[in-house]
């Protein structure tokens, strides 16, 4: 009996420290996400030639939303299989909409 | 009902957003939704590019958007996204008085980011001329960024709801997917808004 409080405690604590791991990487996360949007502020600012910031920015966004998706939302986890389906799903048919109305007017 | 699903910390499910089959229909649900809204916001995305140039004669982009208060804005954004992080944190570690603290420090930030984006359009529409009416960028622009606007403020209603309601409940197995849904919208607001402070502010003024 003693023994099973002892394996059960032990488990629990396996668990707490599971989440706390968890949640330092999410803190070092939002630490990156920080300086991502500082960057990508600052290259703005600075009057970099617009061909050059431009494909840089939208890299740092597609970044910063999948450490948005992947760590804060938990899509890292087990058992994303589905929810990855529908946002790469969504993320394949924004992409084609956004060129389809850009390709439209600049053609 | 809600005694004996109660959680305790000695039987505390890892995952308790998807220990009952209502949290997990839940969970696939949502994800679904938020799939759709990906596409949703996608539409406004292109009117928003194809439209930003036609600004019949009132002022561009580059002449409109100050830099400082977008990136208040972000941060604040930003910060409320990691807060809602430490309110799903301590949800799973059955803390519900943390919880809410957290949620209402996510609440608190959400305002003050709608407040910013108000005086933001209010400063359009007094003081630049530009409106809802004034152009087709004017009308890309508010339905883009208003309709994220919309959402923030969706969210902190929902948000707010859901600690009212549970307050004196505490947290259990019915209401523990609520909260943990709750969370994700918001982490897709400001999903939404990287791409706007990206696309709409940063390459409208480079």
């Amino acid at each position: 009996m003693a023994e099973n409080t002892n394996s059960s405690n032990s488990h629990l604590d396996y668990h707490k420290q599971k989440k706390k791991d968890e949640m330092k990487q999410q803190v070092i996360t939002f630490a990156l996400m920080i300086i991502f949007t500082i960057i990508a502020f600052g290259m703005v600012t600075s009057g970099l030639d617009k061909l050059f910031v431009v494909p840089i920015l939208l890299l740092l966004a597609v970044v910063q939303v999948g450490f948005q998706l992947y760590y804060f939302m938990h899509m890292s986890h087990k058992g994303h299989e589905l929810p990855s389906l529908m946002m790469y799903g969504g993320a394949a048919v924004a992409f084609l909409t956004v060129l389809t109305m850009v390709v439209l007017v600049w053609w | 009902m809600s005694d004996e699903h109660t959680l305790n910390p000695e039987i505390m499910p890892e995952e308790p957003e998807k220990a009952t089959l209502e949290g997990r229909n839940k969970f696939l649900g949502f994800w679904f939704f938020l799939g759709g809204e990906t596409v949703l916001f996608a539409s406004l995305f292109g009117t928003y590019l194809a439209l930003k140039g036609s600004n019949n004669g009132g002022p561009t982009a580059d002449e409109l958007f100050g830099l400082e208060l977008v990136f208040i804005m972000t941060m604040l954004l930003l910060t409320s996204s990691l807060t809602s992080v430490y309110a799903i944190y301590h949800m799973k570690n059955n803390d519900f008085k943390k919880m809410q603290l957290w949620l209402g420090i996510t609440v608190i930030l959400g305002l003050a980011f709608l407040g910013c984006e108000l005086y933001e359009f209010t400063e359009y529409i007094l003081h630049e001329d530009f409106t809802f009416r004034s152009s087709a960028f004017g009308s890309a622009f508010y339905t883009l960024v208003g309709f994220h606007g919309g959402h923030v403020l969706f969210g902190l209603l929902w948000i707010v709801t859901l600690m009212a309601r549970n307050a004196k409940r505490g947290l259990n197995l019915y209401n523990a997917p609520k909260f943990y849904v709750a969370s994700l919208y918001w982490h897709f607001i400001d999903v939404v808004w990287v791409f706007i402070f990206t696309v709409v502010y940063l390459m409208g003024v480079i």
